[in-house]
């Protein structure tokens, strides 16, 4: 075959060389006319405008990019440049009669259009950057979309040299595809006239000037060069004519149907032997899915390598994205033009069928989401599978009548040229337009759908037409009702069927083919079939007539169960930020855990110290710095211990760093340095020990709209210990609120909320009491009380701390003292060595006795035995007892005339508390 | 057993007090009752509870919101109980579902703190990241409920008032009751999981500040902010990383064939931010010197 085509005239007219920069590699573009004969043999010339795209100059497979009806190679730029990308050496043209190219268009007939192909296959073979498979035959495939897949299916049956082909949305025969017939068993020949599109189409070619034209290269315009008549442009003459004809009378004829024939794949079926992948649109009324159908079934039979893909779009539009079957497109490219390249063998093709399906509305994006169902084999339009259902119609009777009214109008509509895209999308949404106008049609519905039926292919039901003319022109369409009576006809499509000699006694019966559609009918739904006598897109009978129909079977719908649904396109997005989100969480929360745990391995001794277990407080080294107060030590190397029944006082003016230290004690605040241990255990925040520690720290902490009550049985159902443990009401006692407890803590006095939080420091009666400030706010009997409480508490063998900045609360509850100031520990130590070894006492003396009175009486006090020191002070004496009872001094005082007005400790301890703090400043 | 605490020994030195477990402090109903009790919560349910009433009242005296142009849901909104109930559940996604949220997980740690009591619950000792999770449970479990009851209350006095009915859809088709209610559950769910971002930005705010009303006032803030941004279509794709940008996914739940893309991505941005968000908030608190 490749043998015998003869290199005519392959000729570079004005080559032009463009590299297009930008992308990550650059495509160079030649555009150049390459000069064809008019048909094999003649000596007329045909220029065809070409562009052919490389990235390199290694030799490399090829590939032929063929432009739809109307367009031109221009359109087809991007997409070759994005093919030189992936490695291949396109070649696009401008077919016969369009773009810049000359000649007329002969709707790809096999001795033009067709021809065509074969020189540029030739053109390609001499060119250094295409790889060739022997001499003059190089590795090339061949694709496009309608007009262009025609020719990519035509010219690999006519030239065996072109190893693959990708066709999308074209035509098997464009005599049905433009005389639809939905009657089984019948043609194009009584097929109906497809009106809308075929006047489209036509039209478009007939226009005389559509884009940029080649002048010289374009004589087929010019009617004095012989050129066809007006109204035809570019057309042939021939095909204008017949067009003419049809258009006119509205039905075809066998010299239109021979005609077309020829143009068609049909018409050369055994010879489709590359592998081949067609593509073809679910929105397509003017090259439905059964047109892709025979095509795969051609090349199948020929033993060659298919794949289908029905995907969401077609002529009425559509919404699939195209980036996606161009992929699909270059994968089929890669098996078969690289295989035994450097891609190897295992490239990927894809499934043998996939379905783009049309799920709801994205409405985050206001976008129509698809996803692909995919099967492992192409099943054909019947389906692996299929579903029946009877129909009746609503009004129970057998047949029906209806009018096809008189001039064809007001038409019924379906599909709309361009439209149907949008209307479909809509229908999926439940709100598509379709109209049937009453007396215009036979309506046959099934029961509602116990569960979903999923049809994919072409349904199939048998009616008995009756008319009293003797063609009844129909046309088919089975509705999706919901159960609301909403009715939605998939993908808009009808399928128009012509039934001749209907107008016998009893009619005739015939089999309708359906439209091919990919549908979901849902549980509940019912199937509604529509036989109207006229639609918008196609040419009825203008004569009247009254159609009679029955159904006389119940309807097949062919499903795949084979599909299956791939997974919704989701960004990675989806599933990588949630990773990476855990991968960072894990880091956030882990890594100070780990440092921190490095760091006190190194900087403390063990969590647990034996020496220490009776030993309810040890302090030791403990420093720390608040943020933001760097140079300033809120408590410096403190270090002190308590020793299990002791009240300890902790001794300081405020600011000495007494709530610091009880809050790191508390493990409310880490230590910069140093460490607290409660009988023996490391205090950590939140460590077990603490739960042996009752505190009451700077005020304190209740949740305001609970009770008193409310809020102390909760909080120690918050510690989770044992509610007998709790000794609720010993602590109610101490509070000594009364009939507040049931009252809102908001309402409370500051005294009351002191002393309810005392209470929750007692709860559980712990082994460490720590009351910060506990007689704030409380009255003289009240303060008395909870000395005696303290007391008693240390005196069961437990542990009070209480801190104050004042002297006389220590100074009568407490055993020992830690004086702190600043931050620093002054002191420590029992309250007696503190205070010094004996008590002082002060008299009062009468006015009377003067200052000599005075001094006299001091030496002889100081004289006595079992006193220390005596002084005199402004109207009194000071005296130290050392070993002497209070009483005794004042019966030596009276033994020694001093008139005593008055008698009682001096606080003494507050002065020796300033001069120790007065001392460490 | 009152002599428990007393007769600690010098011999034996137990790291905790008899019956204390790190695991048992803080039951979740614990810290419910703790809660429930505000008057902020009720407040919240009030107002949630009486929100259909009121849209109900408004349409009585105004008549039901109708526009030629265009069907949204709220035209649709007395067309029947499962419609008023969607309408509700319109109405509060942008914001006033967006404040329950906020608060309940943003007042939580930080009132505490402004109350003192927090610091008593640590010294319990209730463990930090204990605290933390059992709070943050809380505040979602109050926040599902705000979801909740705001549609469900609808779809109580939608029915009384319109009646129980299909759910009409604003592209013209609709959903049987029995259908709509279980896709009406799945929005609703959708909602709250796509608040918890919402949830987990004012919780770290609520660990980090004492003022409750900053991390209220915060989250709701952010929330604002990435509204707004959102609604700059300029930004094009970056809008994607944008919580709110699928704060509706949910009406793909509502229309003939279920839609799931929007709501998976709308959850998965909205659970990734808030794990980060909430690893912030551990990993504050866990350190953080507690001073309030």
């Amino acid at each position: 075959m490749a043998g015998a085509v003869a290199l005519v005239a392959v000729a570079g007219v004005g080559t032009t060389v463009a590299v297009a920069a930008g992308g990550e590699r650059s495509v160079r573009q030649e555009d150049r006319f390459l000069a064809m004969p008019e048909t094999p043999g003649s000596t007329q010339v045909v220029q065809l405008d070409t562009s052919f795209f490389t990235t390199g100059d290694s030799p490399r497979p090829a590939v032929l990019l063929g432009h739809g009806f109307g367009g031109s190679k221009e359109g087809e730029r991007e997409r070759a440049q994005e093919l030189a990308r992936q490695g291949y050496a396109v070649l696009t043209w401008s077919a016969r009669g369009f773009g810049r190219s000359g000649g007329r268009i002969g709707l790809n007939a096999p001795d033009r259009e067709v021809e065509d192909v074969k020189h540029l296959v030739d053109w390609l073979a001499q060119r250094p950057e295409v790889r060739l498979d022997g001499p003059g035959d190089p590795r090339v495939g061949i694709t496009g979309a309608s007009y262009g897949g025609a020719v990519a299916l035509l010219g690999s049956a006519y030239d065996s040299r072109i190893d693959a082909v990708a066709s999308a949305i074209t035509w098997w025969n464009l005599a049905d595809a433009l005389f639809p017939q939905g009657v089984r068993g019948s043609g194009a020949i009584d097929g109906v006239f497809k009106r809308l599109w075929a006047g489209i189409f036509f039209t478009t070619g007939s226009v005389g000037e559509l884009g940029p034209s080649g002048g010289a290269a374009r004589p087929a315009l010019a009617p004095e060069q012989g050129g066809g008549q007006v109204g035809c442009g570019r057309f042939l003459d021939e095909l204008c004519r017949m067009y003419d004809r049809v258009a006119t009378s509205g039905r075809a004829d066998p010299e239109a149907v021979a005609l077309l024939d020829r143009s068609s794949p049909s018409s050369v079926a055994e010879r489709l032997k590359a592998p081949t992948l067609v593509i073809q649109g679910q929105q397509d009324s003017l090259f439905p899915l059964d047109q892709g159908d025979a095509i795969a079934r051609a090349v199948a039979a020929n033993g060659a390598p298919v794949a289908v893909d029905w995907f969401a779009g077609g002529h009425d539009g559509g919404t699939d994205t195209s980036d996606r079957v161009d992929a699909r497109m270059v994968d089929w490219f890669d098996r078969f033009l690289k295989s035994d390249g450097p891609k190897g063998d295992g490239g990927d093709t894809g499934a043998a069928f996939r379905v783009t399906r049309t799920g709801g509305v994205d409405s985050t994006g206001f976008q129509t989401v698809l996803r692909g169902a995919s099967a492992d084999a192409y099943p054909g339009l019947g389906g692996t599978g299929a579903r029946r259902f009877d129909l009746k119609a609503p009004t129970g009777e057998p047949e029906q009548a209806f009018a096809n009214p008189a001039g064809g109008a007001p038409p019924n509509i379906s599909a709309l040229p361009g439209f149907g895209g949008a209307l479909s999308q809509a229908a999926t949404l439940g709100a598509g337009l379709s109209l049937d106008f009453p007396g215009q049609f036979a309506v046959f519905e099934s029961a509602p759908l116990d569960g979903s039926v999923h049809l994919t292919g072409q349904p199939t039901v048998s009616v008995r037409v009756r008319a009293d003319r003797p063609d009844a022109v129909l046309f088919a369409k089975l509705y999706d009702v919901a159960p609301d009576g909403k009715q939605s006809l998939p993908q808009q499509l009808s399928a128009p069927l012509r039934v001749t000699g209907a107008d016998a006694p009893e009619g005739r019966t015939v089999t309708v083919a359906l439209p091919t559609v990919d549908h979901t009918f849902d549980a509940g739904h019912r199937l509604r079939l529509v036989l109207a006598s006229t639609d918008l897109a196609y040419a009825s009978p203008v004569e009247p007539a009254t159609y009679r129909v029955a159904v006389t079977g119940p309807v097949t719908l062919p499903t795949v169960d084979e599909l299956e649904t791939e997974a919704a396109p989701l960004p990675s997005r989806t599933w990588v930020l949630p990773l990476v989100a855990l991968a960072l969480a894990a880091a956030l929360v882990l890594v100070p855990r780990l440092r921190a745990a490095r760091s006190a391995r190194r900087a403390h001794g063990p969590a647990y110290d034996p020496a220490l277990a009776g030993v309810p407080l040890q302090i030791t080294g403990l420093s720390k710095r608040y943020k933001g107060a760097a140079d300033r030590y809120a408590v410096r190397d403190l270090g002190f211990r308590v020793e299990q029944g002791q009240v300890l006082g902790l001794l300081g003016p405020n600011g000495a760093g007494k709530t610091t230290t009880l809050r790191m004690l508390m493990g409310l605040i880490r230590p910069d340095a140093g460490e607290i241990r409660i009988f023996g255990h490391r205090v950590r925040p939140g460590a077990p020990v603490l739960s042996r520690v009752g505190a009451f720290v700077e005020g304190a902490g209740f949740l305001p709209h609970l009770t008193g009550r409310a809020n102390l049985r909760l909080y120690w159902q918050a510690t989770g210990r044992p509610e007998a443990d709790a000794h609720l009401e010993e602590a109610l006692a101490i509070a000594g609120l009364g009939e507040a407890l049931d009252r809102a803590v908001r309402t409370y006095s500051q005294g009351m909320r002191q002393r309810l939080a005392i209470a929750q420091a007692m709860l559980g009666l712990p082994d460490l009491l720590i009351l910060d400030e506990p007689t704030n706010g409380l009255d003289p009997p009240q303060i008395r009380e909870m000395r005696e409480v303290m007391i008693r508490y240390a005196a069961a063998g437990r542990t009070v701390i209480v801190s104050s900045h004042l002297l006389s609360e220590v100074e009568q509850s407490c055993t020992d003292l830690v004086v702190m100031d600043r931050g620093r520990l002054v002191t420590t130590g029992a309250v007696s060595e503190i205070v010094g070894a004996g008590a002082q006492l002060l008299i009062g003396t009468d006015a009377s006795f003067g200052p000599a009175d005075l001094a006299a009486a001091a030496d002889k006090v100081a004289a006595l035995d079992g006193v220390g020191s005596a002084e005199a002070v402004e109207r009194g004496l000071l005296v130290r007892l050392d070993g002497m009872a209070g009483s005794q001094l004042l019966a030596e005082l009276v033994r020694l005339g001093v008139p005593v007005e008055s008698a009682g400790p001096q606080r003494r301890l507050e002065d020796a508390f300033l001069s120790l703090i007065g001392g460490a400043a | 057993m009152s002599a428990v605490g007393a007769e600690v020994s010098a011999e034996v030195a137990p790291d905790h007090a008899a019956g204390y477990r790190a695991g048992r402090t803080l039951p979740f109903r614990v810290e419910v009752v703790r809660q429930l009790r505000r008057r902020r919560t009720m407040v919240i349910g009030g107002v949630l509870a009486a929100m259909p009433l009121l849209v109900l009242a408004a349409f009585a005296v105004a008549g039901t919101p109708g526009r030629a142009d265009r069907t949204s849901f709220i035209e649709l909104a007395t067309a029947s109980g499962p419609n008023f109930a969607v309408t509700m559940l319109f109405m509060g996604t942008g914001f006033m579902l967006v404040i329950p949220v906020a608060l309940f997980c943003g007042d939580t740690v930080a009132s505490e703190a402004s109350w003192s009591s927090l610091r008593y619950l640590l010294a319990a000792p209730v463990p930090r990241a204990r605290l933390l999770v059992r709070k943050f449970l809380v505040g979602l479990l109050f926040s599902a409920a705000a979801v909740t009851l705001l549609p469900l209350v609808g779809l109580l006095v939608g029915t009384m008032a319109y009646g129980w009915g299909d759910l009409k859809l604003p592209t013209g088709a609709s959903l049987t009751a029995g259908e709509a209610l279980p896709r009406l559950g799945v929005a609703v769910v959708f909602v709250f999981l796509s608040e918890i971002v919402i949830a987990a930005m004012a919780f770290w705010l609520s660990t980090a500040t004492d003022a409750p009303l900053g991390a209220v006032g915060g989250a709701v803030f952010a929330s604002i902010i990435t509204g707004v941004l959102d609604a700059i279509t300029a930004l094009g794709d970056l809008r994607a990383w944008l919580p709110a940008h699928w704060q509706y996914a949910w009406a793909d739940a509502l229309q003939p064939r279920m839609e799931w893309g929007g709501m998976v991505q709308g959850v998965s941005l909205s659970l990734s931010y808030a794990v980060v968000l909430l690893a912030l908030a551990f990993r504050g608190f866990t350190r953080k010197d507690v001073v309030s």
